[in-house]
């Protein structure tokens, strides 16, 4: 359980964090989303103790990090920057971190197996690929069997094998009993993996919600219809009583109704229709939408307004902020653009 | 898009939620990890976690091996140790090879170590910066830091297993140079008539006092020692590997340098007072070659001078690292 209370973190005249208050459960991953500059891993850092909030404070199981004697033990936390010195092998890294908190050696020997680092164990981690790097802070979190376990961005420049093992042990510990907090900018990634989730934008809470009800709140299903007629089409479906909207390609999107009754109504009315397809706004799309006010760094060609309704007015935004977020790790920020776009159909 | 709406506190009941329908979870491969399969861990999951594994009070003691296990499984210690003792018993030999002979050489006996350990020391330098530095540099400080969070525990840790292995490997450096010379130079003759020769005579022949083993051995060693100890301090204020090591080299070398070029009457107190607290001296003094004026220093005053100074510089590192963010 790490619990925080009106957690404020300012470097001189820029804040961080913001007054944050949420706390962090047992038994479930918890994802921490924002976008990048959001004060994600400040938050972290003020978690374990490296820094020091400027006002409010955190507690793990009730105490404060820096009064632990064997931290190790209550939490295990994967920093995004590499916390590892490059000419020391992966064990005796581990082994220095297991002494100071007073964890028997052949749990070193353990956890390197648990992460899958046993051949290299005698090896300097300067030549370890990211993907090994990353799992050799894994071991270093797991050293100490803690309750709690945090990670900062964990899936970061990981392949897809890599990837599937992170999330598959984030989702075991949980099951253990264990909390889990989990850092992230993608949405996506933390759909598959997070059961509870903690939204911030420019240090502030924006949701603090279940990933359950975070889908059912956010996510918008429509049904889109092309067709040559759009004019005639839109009377038609006034008249049916559902309300059209004029999409910015000039297909027509209807809220509220399926698929199967729009396609039946344009049979008996022999309209043509070149596509009927339901669609589902992705949930970047819905994280982007509770963003879009906090985005740290705003790229400023946004499209013209979309003929939309109010929701999709607001959502013009945050797709190409996020697309043209620099400092995002290559391939994820593009990725974020592309997949709204596909949601919104354009 | 509000806020408020979205957030709504703690739930109750989200204990054990479903998986989310829109992303179906891939529940992988149970038990992959060896080691996490013990009954043990198999804890329900409203009650929370306990290891199995047996939890130690920590004290200083598991920081110090800790920091042992740190500072002998990098590279650099291997290399400025190494260094270290190559240049002073080497050079140290070269020294005793050019000054033997049955002729006085016009010193102490035991005075050549002197000059490997000037440079030997810059070693030490290094090692007492990068002790620190080296953590900062490559991000382990946060590790370090989040593995124990009383600072000053690590902090002390630090100080003390460098102190140890600095004092005892430039002492054990400096006892083999010191007994290289004792061997190879003794039977140094007085020349006929002189008196006031500096060094120890004992019936017309040159031999060291005991003061002056106990300098050139342990004095020498205790204060290359607190040399590094003054730059793991600087090490610790500064966080960065080069500007601490540049410092302490200017430290130990400037007052001299800056002295040579202080030539005319109006400078010749600062002069004066630059050569007799330069930390070169002070080294120079335990080999009983003073280069001050005053030609009976022993060196140790100004070796408690340098341990008070250290001392000032590891409560003031102790201050802020507790304050900084890391």
């Amino acid at each position: 359980m790490i619990e925080l209370r009106e957690l404020t973190k300012r470097y001189g005249e820029k804040t961080a964090v913001d007054g944050l208050t949420f706390s962090v459960r047992p038994g479930v991953v918890t994802g921490f989303l924002g976008p990048n500059g959001a004060g994600k891993s400040t938050t972290m850092r003020l978690m374990i103790g490296l820094d020091s909030p400027t006002h409010g404070d955190v507690r793990i199981d009730g105490e404060h990090y820096d009064r632990m004697r064997e931290p190790l033990h209550s939490i295990g936390a994967l920093l995004e920057a590499k916390g590892v010195h490059g000419g020391r092998t992966a064990y005796n890294h581990l082994l220095c971190m297991a002494q100071s908190n007073g964890i028997p050696e052949r749990r070193v020997g353990e956890v390197l197996e648990m992460v899958g680092l046993q051949d290299v164990a005698r090896k300097r981690p300067k030549g370890f690929s990211l993907g090994m790097g990353q799992r050799l802070g894994i071991a270093g979190a797991l050293l100490g069997d803690p309750r709690i376990l945090m990670f900062d961005e964990p899936v970061n420049g990981l392949d897809p094998e890599g990837i599937h093992w992170i999330r598959t042990l984030m989702q075991h510990l949980a099951r253990e009993g264990r909390t889990v907090f989990v850092s992230s900018h993608l949405m996506s990634e933390m759909a598959q993996t997070a059961q509870h989730l903690i939204v911030i934008g420019q240090g502030r809470l924006l949701a603090d919600t279940s990933m359950n009800q975070f889908i059912a709140e956010n996510s918008r299903t429509y049904v889109r219809l092309r067709t040559p007629e759009p004019e005639r089409a839109r009377d038609v479906l006034l008249e049916a009583g559902h309300r059209p909207v004029t999409a910015e390609d000039g297909s027509l999107e209807v809220e509220g109704a399926r698929a199967a009754t729009l396609g039946e109504l344009a049979a008996e009315r022999r309209l043509v229709l070149h596509e009927l397809s339901e669609q589902r706004a992705s949930l970047e799309e819905a994280f982007m939408r509770l963003t879009a006010g906090s985005v740290e760094y705003h790229a400023h060609d946004l499209p013209e307004g979309s003929a939309g309704g109010p929701g999709e007015a607001a959502s013009g935004e945050p797709g190409e902020a996020a697309s043209g977020e620099p400092g995002a790790a290559g391939a994820p920020a593009p990725a974020w653009g592309e997949n709204w776009r596909k949601g919104q159909g354009r | 898009m509000s806020t408020q709406q979205q957030y709504e506190g703690p739930l109750p009941g989200h204990q054990a939620p479903p998986a989310p329908p829109a992303a179906p979870a891939p529940h992988g491969p149970q038990g992959g990890w060896p080691g996490q399969q013990n009954a043990g861990h198999q804890a329900p999951a409203a009650g929370g976690y306990t290891s199995p594994i047996p939890m130690a009070r920590t004290h200083l003691g598991h920081a110090l091996v800790s920091e042992w296990t740190k500072i002998r499984s990098v590279r650099s210690t291997m290399w400025t140790l190494g260094v270290m003792f190559a240049l002073v018993v080497g050079i140290g030999l070269l020294t005793a090879v050019g000054l033997s002979g049955d002729s006085y050489t016009g010193m102490p006996l035991l005075s050549g170590g002197l000059f490997g350990l000037m440079l030997g020391q810059i070693c030490v330098i290094t090692l007492g910066v990068l002790v620190i530095t080296s953590e900062y540099g490559t991000g382990m400080i946060r590790t370090t830091l989040t593995a124990c969070p009383r600072r000053g525990r690590v902090l002390l840790a630090k100080a003390v297993v460098f102190f140890v292995l600095a004092f005892v490997m430039t002492t054990l450096a400096c006892s083999l140079t010191a007994l290289v010379h004792s061997t190879m130079l003794s039977g140094q003759e007085a020349p006929a008539g002189a008196s006031g020769m500096p060094g120890t005579w004992e019936d017309g022949t040159l031999v060291a006092s005991g003061g002056e083993w106990f300098g050139a051995t342990v004095g020498a060693g205790l204060y290359v020692a607190l040399l590094g100890l003054l730059s793991l301090a600087i090490g610790a204020l500064l966080r960065h590997s080069a500007g601490a090591i540049t410092l302490m080299l200017g430290v130990v070398l400037l007052p001299l340098v800056m002295a040579l070029f202080m030539a005319g009457e109006a400078l010749a107190t600062v002069r004066e007072k630059l050569i007799e607290f330069s930390p070169l001296n002070g080294l120079a003094s335990l080999y009983r070659i003073p280069m001050a004026e005053d030609q009976d220093a022993t060196g140790w005053p100004l070796l408690g001078g340098l341990a008070c100074v250290t001392l000032v510089f590891l409560v003031l590192a102790y201050t802020l690292l507790n304050k900084r963010d890391v």
